[in-house]
């Protein structure tokens, strides 16, 4: 597995895309920083771009790659390798460089700013940390989408649909459930359909962390309600974590199964 | 050494195998024939777990294939259409292959057989048809292993690299190894194989030499007689 990883990451490593996923982020962070010149509004103008575009850059990221790799992964499948180890190599060498690319662009104009003033690392760590989970996750969906879907055009119009639904439409149509439904415990579906959603989580997470209440809007507002800031905190982390884990998990299954 | 049990493979309503069984062992080639779209890419990437079957079992050495990977350390395999990642020199390639499979293989032979020095710093997808062929040949054969599967190894070769090919598989059987090989050329069919195996609609309709199958059809000429096998499919009995 970690010579596919190793070959998977520096072939993307090599390629135009993690440098632009770096210096996008780079320059964002550093424009935030000049122009707030204040790292907790950098913070939160930053958590809007990240959980948008890192589920989005991942995905168009993810299919690409994936759909451009086909002849790496047929020839690999002839050789004495297990498939587990094909897959979830390429995955993890993809998601990785797109991570550091990411990582790296948020943290050093964080870097270079603490030289003058002080940042509270402890919050910058979660918003790293939220935009490694959304790259893991978004990618993890969109390489699994596209394993299933042999037709390029198909798989990626899909990831594109699940990026639009989870990272637009559904914030709508929660708020459009939530009026119909005025009689229900309106409370506990908000909640359920906050689990529903890696990017709502993302963002209830920093926000908890943030403490800014006023920030947390409806769902997250519910969030801190049932589970106050820290158990709210630890619980959105594992749910996270569930959500990297289910969509690695059918990428392992699926591939067992297919036939190239 | 390799036996296919009652294999059963369909994508979607297409039934393409439907109960092939046969063993190759003790050495020489065998011909896998068939026209096309008869199934002898899909039995041969069977053998590579490239693709599953529906039913039945493939033995390698004795033990299902299912799950296992190790077992591929010991086949040379040639892919029918050589697919590479298209910005790899040839060099890099065939380091990669390298890299992933360790062990000694020996290229350098290959390279020269086939005049590949003047292509090896050229990317995958700057090479000719044929030269890609080539390299896809360099690639199988550069392991000394016991067991050889070669999917229309002489798609888009010249003449001269033909004849290269075909003293180079005589070579390895030499050696006693298990050889299967694809091919729609007959010249082919008469110079190398041992035997014959006969794919028609999902069953293994004929096996046996090049003479028992002359013997077979009636005719004095294996392009006629494969010709006959597939005119009277229906007549026939099936000898395996
Ligand atoms: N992954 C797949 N999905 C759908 N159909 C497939 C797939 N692989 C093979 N087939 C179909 O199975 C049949 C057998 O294909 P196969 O490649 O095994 O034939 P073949 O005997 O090797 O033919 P040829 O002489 O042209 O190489 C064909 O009709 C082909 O279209
Ligand atoms: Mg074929």
């Amino acid at each position: 597995m970690l010579k596919i990883l190793k070959y998977s990451f520096y072939d993307l490593l090599r390629s135009k895309w993690t440098l632009i996923y770096f210096l996008f982020f780079l320059l964002i962070t550093q424009g935030l920083l000049y122009i707030t010149g204040d790292e907790a509004k950098t913070i939160v103008g930053l958590l809007n771009v990240v959980v948008i575009l890192c589920p989005l850059i991942a995905t168009v990221f993810g299919t690409v790659n994936f759909y451009n790799s086909r002849e790496f992964t047929e020839l690999l499948l002839a050789q004495p390798l297990k498939r587990r180890d094909i897959f979830i190599g390429q995955y993890l060498g993809m998601t990785l460089s797109l991570s550091i690319g990411y990582f790296l662009g948020v943290l050093i104009p964080f870097v270079i700013h603490s030289i003058t003033y002080t940042v509270d690392y402890s919050v910058l760590s979660i918003l790293l940390f939220v935009g490694v989970f959304l790259t893991f996750i978004f990618s993890a969906l969109s390489f699994l989408i596209s394993l299933i879907t042999d037709n390029k055009i198909k798989g990626f119009g899909l990831s594109i649909l699940t990026w639009l639904l989870l990272a637009l439409v559904y914030d709508g149509m929660q708020l459009f459930l939530l009026s119909m439904l005025d009689n229900y415990p309106l409370e506990k579906i908000s909640l359920v359909m906050t689990f529903l959603n890696p990017i709502d989580l993302s963002r209830v997470m920093l926000m908890l962390k943030l403490d800014m209440s006023a920030l947390l809007g409806y769902t997250g507002a519910v969030f801190n309600k049932f589970f106050g800031s820290s158990f709210g905190y630890a619980i959105s982390l594992s749910a996270l974590l569930i959500w990297t884990v289910i969509p690695v998990y059918f990428i392992n299954r699926i591939s067992m199964k297919k036939d190239f | 050494m390799i036996q296919f049990q009652n294999i059963y493979k369909s994508f979607g309503k297409l039934e393409v195998l439907k109960g092939v069984s046969a063993g190759v062992d003790g050495g020489g080639i065998t011909a896998i024939l068939g026209p096309n779209g008869s199934g002898k890419t899909t039995l041969i990437k069977m053998l590579l777990g490239m693709v599953y079957p529906d039913k039945g079992e493939i033995m390698f050495n004795g033990k299902p294939i299912k799950k296992e990977w190790q077992y591929k350390n010991d086949i040379s395999y040639l892919p029918q259409i050589a697919r590479f990642p298209e910005n790899l020199t040839v060099t890099e390639l065939i380091n990669l292959i390298k890299d992933i499979r360790g062990g000694t293989p020996n290229e350098q032979r290959l390279i020269d057989l086939f005049d590949l020095d003047s292509h090896l710093g050229k990317k995958i997808k700057h090479l000719s048809g044929g030269t890609k062929q080539k390299v896809n040949i360099v690639l199988a054969m550069m392991y000394d292993n016991p067991v050889i599967v070669l999917d229309e190894p002489s798609t888009g070769l010249d003449p001269i690299a033909l004849v290269r090919l075909k003293d180079l598989v005589l070579e390895e059987r030499a050696k006693g190894k298990n050889i299967l090989i694809t091919t729609h050329i007959m010249s082919l069919v008469e110079d190398l194989s041992d035997e014959i195996l006969f794919l028609l609609e999902g069953k293994v309709y004929f096996r046996g030499t090049i003479p028992e199958l002359k013997d077979f059809a009636g005719e004095d000429n294996l392009e006629k007689s494969i010709a006959h096998l597939l005119e009277h499919k229906h007549a026939e009995n099936i000898k395996v």
